[in-house]
């Protein structure tokens, strides 16, 4: 978004003009600077350490406290210096800021007012528990309601995403962070009123920040996973010129059947994961057979018809896979029990084993080979369905069928970039592949 | 050479260890401890019910979340958090409690055994060293604050001078923690205990610091509101304690499709059934020797697990995945292809580095990269060749040290190889 559209400057403007006037009070109540003043710089210093080590997500323990302590403009202006000064990536950045810092000042404000109605204040102050809970649970409530109703705003004027979908699940997502980070924003306003004083309180970011600080390389490290087992399907690609972009395509129709035929989300990810994997074990099947162009001796084909065995040895180390090793092992299996590598019949074949077998087919057809061109989508289906019942699972194939007339077929290919490997890699034999978006 | 006699001891591998007197010392002194606690509190009785009933159901409910494995450095942040709050209670909602030390551990240790039940019947239990540090730790903590707070010593201490009190005795607590549980972890495995203390200590500022900031803050929070602080703050630890749990998971995953991905080149027929893996652990145990941190070592694992995948990209198979015999330069291109193949799977670029190094001459190579270098042309040398094979190979690498092997590494390598410690639980 590097024009920001007008609409979406004069809603900001808006929010920011909002943002004043719920400052403007500040002069008429009396506030305790010093808490102010060191609210202010720790809010500011989290800010700062939440950007430097990634953290997910923005850090509200200490806007939140400020929320229970001060009186609604103090509170609100707690949020700015740590908004303003926050680093921003992506441009226009003093917009951003602007909008961060606004957007925040209404929230705390909103949230502190009505907080304050509530008795909250007295109740911190008193450490009147269980009922300080109330107020700064409604607090919090309140809190993520006005945020996410204006980050809904800013998306759908500037990003033109339609409202409905910009405030879908926005509220639900943020409350329970939200919440856990009011539950020690409350620990810290209360120890901060004790004898104990702000050093006690201080004491209540360290673990919030540690278990950022887990999260963040948390997601770091599941980033590199994936990216590792794209490198196990392009180290299949090196080897096997015809089949570049088969895998992630195999996948993604595996995981149109698994969604067709109702499986629940953790299902869908393990058979899109085996359709990624189905050929991995080509990589232990020399390179010259692979390439091979014309028949193949039977002497050759045997040797082919290894790599699902290889393949299952090399991922059957790997536990989140689960049911996918069995798919990898068993791709090739038959219904009528002609398929290898032990000629399963029916329903002896894992299911997921049947769904990528119909996947594996169906992509092999309508993706050019340099000895034959691609088959038409139609024509491929119609060719599964004469298939079915002798090789493939009617229910598979129908399920595709049903999958394809609703989505129709757009896999996208995210591995497709090529010589980094050192490795001279062939152009693909074709210009392209009909019906399938680049 | 000295190192000669060293390695003969190989051949009398597997000698059944003696269990080392520290051990014994910790352990005894543990149970001493829990029975004195145990005797004294039938004898006395218990003090302030609901508050030892409140603290127990905590450190149960925290016991009960625990996750134990090779890479989980705080099995129960919740259970320890708990046991040292109340180990450093002092008032509870402005009243001032009576309990002693020996209540606090055997409030303590009984809360930890009954949250245990379940993970012993699953097979997972908390070992003995567990317990044994959960018991002295917390003992520690409550024999330094429980009798001076019981006459009335700290009564002159106001606020926040109190609560840097707590502090300061929750951090000497874990520093004696941490010393405890780098001596088990010496007397268990024979690991030198230099970097195995420095390896716990580096990891206080991360969980550590977590549980004894939580410890602080929940005596100081049910000083001030009484026991409705321990719900209300236990979640944000639970928190902690959820994404420890997810971290954990993903990095065994990742481990584990490493390993998958380095089996590839045994697949593939470019190098032996398990190369990968023994050169792995073999490296880390090396590297261990030599000092290295924990993400040094996960580093050097990495890169020894993934140091032949250069080799995919070679047309043909070189005979027997030997690549340690080939030329200078044909080493080194497979090292730079090794690394490119690396560099694409996303790992940290430190372990592209030293997989694309590990054919340079030794004085310029990094640490990581001289340790797989070494080891790998020790288990190529060393497989197959019957007994005395892994003298003759060690002989070899010395004579090479001019050049190729960086004498420390070897003789780092001699070091473990006649400890023995290849018999020691291999994570991964």
């Amino acid at each position: 978004m590097e024009a920001v559209p007008a609409r979406a400057r004069a809603y900001v403007a808006c929010v920011a003009a909002a943002a004043f006037l719920c400052l403007l009070p500040l002069s008429a109540v009396r506030t305790p600077w010093w808490a102010l003043a060191l609210l202010a710089a720790l809010s500011a210093g989290c800010e700062q350490a939440a950007a430097r080590w990634r953290f997910a997500g923005t850090f509200y323990p200490v806007l939140l406290a400020g929320t229970f302590l001060l009186p609604p403009p103090a509170a609100a202006l707690v949020a700015l210096p740590g908004a303003l000064l926050s680093p921003v990536e992506r441009r226009p950045q003093g917009l951003r800021r602007l909008w961060r810092a606004a957007q925040l000042a209404v929230s705390v404000w909103a949230a502190a007012r009505v907080h304050g109605a509530m008795g909250g204040r007295a109740a911190v102050e008193s450490s009147d528990f269980p009922y300080a809970l109330a107020p700064a649970g409604v607090a919090v409530l309140v809190f993520c309601l006005v945020l996410s109703l204006l980050d809904g705003g800013i998306l759908a004027l500037a990003e033109r995403i339609p409202v409905r979908r910009a405030w879908h699940g926005l509220f639900l997502r943020s409350l329970a962070p939200v919440a856990v980070h009011g539950l020690a924003g409350l620990m810290m306003a209360v120890l901060w009123r004790s004898p104990y004083g702000p050093v006690a309180a201080l004491l209540v970011l360290l673990p919030m920040g540690v278990s950022g600080w887990v999260f963040a390389q948390y997601h770091r490290e599941r980033a590199a996973h994936q990216a590792t087992i794209r490198a196990l399907v392009q180290a299949v690609d090196i080897k096997d010129e015809y089949t570049r972009g088969h895998s992630e395509r195999v996948g993604q129709a595996s995981m149109m059947i698994a969604r067709e035929l109702g499986m629940d989300d953790a299902r869908i990810e393990v058979l899109r994961f085996a359709g990624i994997l189905h050929d991995v074990g080509k990589l232990g099947v020399p390179t010259r057979l692979l390439r091979k162009d014309g028949p193949l001796t039977p002497e050759e084909r045997r040797v082919i018809e290894l790599h699902p065995e290889y393949g299952h040895e090399m991922v059957r180390g790997i536990s989140f896979l689960g049911e996918a090793r069995a798919a990898v092992l068993h791709h090739h299996e038959r219904l009528d029990g002609s398929g290898y590598p032990y000629g399963l019949m029916g329903g002896q074949i894992p299911e997921p084993a049947r769904v990528v077998a119909v996947a594996d087919a169906f992509d092999a057809m309508t993706s050019t080979r340099s000895y034959r061109r691609a088959r038409p989508v139609g024509a491929a289906l119609e060719e599964l369905e004469r298939c079915a019942g002798s090789q493939f699972d009617p229910r598979m194939v129908t399920a595709l069928v049903r999958a394809l007339s609703r989505h129709g077929w757009h896999p996208a290919v995210t591995a497709d970039e090529g010589d980094e490997l050192g490795v001279p890699r062939p152009r693909p034999t074709a210009a392209g592949w009909p019906g399938v978006r680049r | 050479m000295a190192g000669g006699t060293q390695v003969s001891s190989l051949s009398a591998r597997r000698t059944p260890h003696r269990r080392s007197p520290l051990l014994t010392l910790v352990h005894t002194s543990a149970v001493l401890l829990a029975l004195g606690s145990l005797a004294l509190v039938l004898w006395t009785g218990l003090e302030e019910r609901g508050t030892a009933l409140a603290f127990g159901v905590l450190i149960t409910v925290g016991e009960l979340n625990r996750r134990s494995g090779p890479h989980v450095r705080e099995a129960a942040p919740l259970g320890a958090a708990g046991a040292l709050s109340y180990a450093l209670l002092g008032e509870d909602a402005g009243a001032p409690t009576h309990h002693g030390a020996a209540q606090v551990v055997t409030v303590v240790l009984a809360a930890s055994l009954v949250g245990s039940v379940p993970h012993v019947g699953r097979g997972q239990g908390p070992t003995a060293d567990q317990l044994a540090r959960r018991v002295l730790t917390v003992g520690f903590a409550a024999v330094c604050f429980q009798p001076l707070y019981n006459q009335g010593t700290f009564t002159q201490w106001d606020g926040p001078a109190y609560a840097l009190l707590l502090l300061a005795l929750l951090s000497l607590t874990a520093l004696c923690d941490a010393v405890l549980a780098a001596a088990l972890a010496h007397s268990r495995t024979r690991w030198p205990f230099g970097p195995l203390l420095r390896d716990e200590l580096r990891a206080l500022p991360g969980i550590g610091s977590a549980v004894v900031a939580t410890g602080a803050v929940m005596a100081l929070a049910v000083a001030v509101v009484g026991l409705w602080a321990l719900p209300v703050f236990s979640v944000p630890l639970l928190l902690t304690q959820l994404s420890v749990r997810r971290y954990a998971a993903v990095r065994c995953t990742y481990r584990q499709t490493i390993a998958s991905l380095a089996r590839a080149t045994e697949i593939a027929g470019y190098t032996p059934a398990g190369h990968a893996r023994r050169v792995a652990a073999l490296s880390r145990e090396v590297g261990r020797d030599l000092g290295m941190s924990r993400p040094e070592l996960t580093v050097l694992e990495y890169a020894a697990l993934m140091h032949d995948i250069g080799q995919l990209s070679l047309v043909d198979p070189v005979p027997a995945g030997a690549t340690a015999a080939l030329p200078l330069a044909e080493q080194r291109r497979i090292a730079l292809l090794g690394g490119a193949v690396v560099r694409q799977t996303g790992v940290d670029a430190a372990v592209a580095v030293v997989v694309e190094r590990q054919a340079d001459p030794c004085r310029e190579q990094p640490l990581a990269a001289r340790i797989v270098r070494a080891v790998n042309a020790y288990e190529e040398k060393a497989r197959d060749t019957g007994p005395g094979g892994p003298l003759t190979a060690l002989e070899e690498l010395r004579l090479g040290t001019a050049g190729d092997y960086a004498p420390e590494v070897v003789e780092a390598l001699a070091r473990v190889l006649s400890r023995d410690c290849l018999t020691s639980p291999v994570t991964g």
